[in-house]
């Protein structure tokens, strides 16, 4: 009698429904993806027990380094077709007689924070590399002469009023200089706005009090 | 291993003689490792980006035209305090008024689990108890309520409280942003329902120096 023999072949798996199920989570993941902006400044927040999720869009960022420098930040809205930043720029340079050609101020709309007077936007709208634009940054004038920052979030806020405010200061950040921006963001008739700040948990036992 | 196999082409070949076609395998494996990282990176990239804030509310700028008359703080449940930097907090119960003498005595603490949060906890007793009480029988399923409402429930606690007291928080010179992040969250934590932020007054600016000068000389005597 003969042996019956058995075929011998690799088994074969059709992961052909697994590659389909991967390519479609990986467009959606991608699609969904924000990536963390570059920031022209490092910021060490403080920690909370606040859990609330920060929005990702339609939110003014004002950053309060560690030499107390404040800079500025908007975003340009859901996707591209808002231009809030070049309208937001457009009306800045209105308010100070300024001219930006279309190009500078769609090259202003992919540009992250800053921290610098309107006089020194043209340079650090042009400028080659952002090595050279971290170096500009000066400071937003903000005294009652001159107060530029007052006007960025007017015109932020007028643009689009439902603009959220986040706050969003270093540990050793001077408390004069926050107190300094929350009074300019009182004024434009802002008194609801979020802090950012790490996560931290807290544990009270019942017992100890 | 994934694979392609091409079906060869069904029935016998008419009349032509067809060269055997051989099935084309196309070996998927190094593009799944691929998707597979690729996924990978990015499902972590998404959910870790999401930057926590904490909201605060103040009241409106008052307009120096026609000032709004302050509202007063009961005596009684009025709880002071002082921030001045380094860490460290000064406090006070009731209020200085300085045509009522003697001015309430200065106690000296920090942000440590043991230092303002306790005194905090004894003055919210009440408050405190009765919201974490109902977070719990959350959690354990005691009381049926949803995830959303927990929240509404703690502020209508926080309406009703008549017990608990007025914190009214000053910064010193030289407070750093941190410190003032510190206290809000204290704030939080032990469900303090009435706070506000103000401005130090040149009476309690006087207090704290001379709290100081006296600490001073303490601190000089010891070393």
């Amino acid at each position: 009698m003969g042996k019956i023999k058995l075929k011998k072949s690799p088994p074969h798996i059709d992961m052909t429904p697994m590659v389909d199920l991967f390519c479609l989570l990986l467009i959606f993941f991608i699609l969904t993806a924000r990536f963390i902006p570059q920031e022209a400044v490092a910021v060490d927040t403080p920690s909370s027990v606040s859990n609330k999720i920060s929005p990702d869009r339609h939110i003014i960022t004002l950053t309060v380094a560690k030499d107390n420098k404040v800079f500025f930040n908007v975003d340009n809205g859901v996707d591209t077709s808002e231009h809030l930043r070049g309208n937001i720029l457009r009306a800045m340079a209105y308010q100070y007689q300024m001219k930006f050609t279309p190009e500078e101020v769609e090259k202003f709309e992919g540009l992250q924070n800053f921290s610098l007077p309107m006089s020194g936007m043209k340079a650090f709208i042009n400028a080659e590399s952002n090595e050279e634009r971290d170096a500009m940054h000066s400071g937003i004038p903000m005294d009652s002469t001159d107060n530029q920052l007052l006007y960025w979030i007017r015109f932020a806020r007028n643009y689009y009023n439902d603009f959220e405010v986040a706050l969003k200061g270093d540990r050793d950040a001077d408390y004069v200089q926050i107190k300094k921006v929350i009074d300019i963001l009182q004024d434009n008739n802002i008194n609801k706005f979020n802090l950012t700040t790490n996560l931290e948990e807290v544990d009270i036992e019942f017992d100890n009090i | 291993m994934a694979e392609v196999v091409q079906k060869e082409g069904g029935g016998k070949p008419k009349g032509k003689r067809r060269s055997k076609r051989l099935s084309a395998h196309i070996d998927m494996t190094p593009m799944v490792d691929l998707f597979c990282l690729l996924l990978t990176f990015f499902m972590l990239t998404t959910s870790m980006s999401k930057p926590k804030v904490m909201e605060i509310v103040l009241p409106e700028k008052e307009d120096p035209k026609e000032p709004t008359k302050q509202p007063e703080v009961d005596s009684a449940k009025a709880l002071n305090i002082i921030l001045i930097g380094d860490d460290k907090v000064l406090w006070y119960n009731g209020l200085a008024n300085p045509a009522k003498p003697p001015l309430p005595r200065m106690h000296e603490t920090d942000f440590s689990d043991d230092g303002i949060r306790q005194v905090l906890l004894q003055r919210n007793k009440d408050l405190f108890t009765k919201i974490e009480q109902m977070k719990s029988d959350v959690v354990t399923g005691k009381i049926e309520l949803h995830r959303d409402s927990v929240d509404a429930q703690r502020k209508r606690f926080m309406r009703q409280d008549k017990a608990g007291p007025v914190v009214l928080i000053k910064a010193y010179e030289g407070v750093k942003y941190k410190n003032i992040v510190d206290i809000l969250d204290e704030m939080s934590i032990t469900n303090i329902a009435l706070y506000a932020l103000i401005d130090i007054n040149d009476v309690e600016k006087k207090m704290v120096a001379d709290y100081m000068a006296s600490q001073g000389g303490i601190a000089a005597s010891n070393k």
